[in-house]
């Protein structure tokens, strides 16, 4: 599965974009990856908050993914 | 075209009252978000903004959608700058134009809330012997 990190979440896995197998087991929901990137970097577990984009929107826990969707990390935004 | 949308990398803030004047506008509102020397007692040296350009492109039409929806404007402006900027640039432009100012005026103030809320631009802030990413932690 290919994952897109931005901010801090780039700091924390070390790229913008990972190819990760999570060991075979592949998450099939938005909660599942939160969970399986917490297991695999804990320092997610210290953010304000963690949000999932599939195919660039803002996805709850429940959206099931897909193989070919685009799925980026969004740590906590601060534009403006 | 109602409503500009624009991620770029040097923000232009000579360029907002053409586009939002308009026939029928009465007032114009325009925030515009620059880089403070200071946060927290520390001097800032750089503000550096990195972003999910296409998303936040989405995202930033949602928001102008929103405000078209729900004020009566001419126009809108949505424009955010990337890369790293130093004290005093413009980093940030909204704005509004209407037919009288209560509209623009909340208008604009809703565009800056909403997008420091939901746009998916991140700002790192560079201090003399550290960097921190805004808001990453409680």
């Amino acid at each position: 599965m290919d994952l897109l990190f931005f901010g801090i979440a780039k700091d924390i896995v070390g790229a913008s974009q990972i190819k990760m197998d999570f060991g075979g087991k592949l998450p099939k929901s938005v909660s599942d990856l939160k969970s399986a990137l917490k297991d695999k970097y804990p320092e997610f577990s210290k953010l304000s908050s963690l949000a999932v984009a599939v195919n660039s929107e803002y996805a709850d826990d429940n959206v099931q993914l897909q193989s070919n969707d685009e799925v980026a990390i969004i740590p906590p935004v601060s534009g403006g | 075209m109602n409503k500009i949308i624009e991620i770029v990398k040097e923000l232009d803030t000579n360029t907002v009252y053409q586009e939002l004047s308009h026939p029928q506008s009465g007032g114009i509102c325009v925030f515009v978000g620059s880089v403070r020397e200071i946060t927290n007692n520390e001097q800032v040296m750089a503000l550096e903004f990195e972003t999910y350009e296409s998303m936040a492109l989405k995202e930033m039409h949602k928001l102008a959608d929103v405000a078209l929806e729900k004020w009566n404007l001419n126009k809108v402006v949505i424009k955010h700058a990337v890369g790293k900027k130093d004290v005093q640039d413009p980093v940030v432009i909204v704005g509004a134009s209407s037919a009288h100012r209560t509209a623009c005026f909340e208008a604009c103030r809703f565009l800056i809330d909403t997008l420091k809320e939901t746009v998916p631009i991140w700002k790192k802030e560079m201090f003399k012997n550290k960097s921190v990413w805004v808001s990453a932690h409680p």
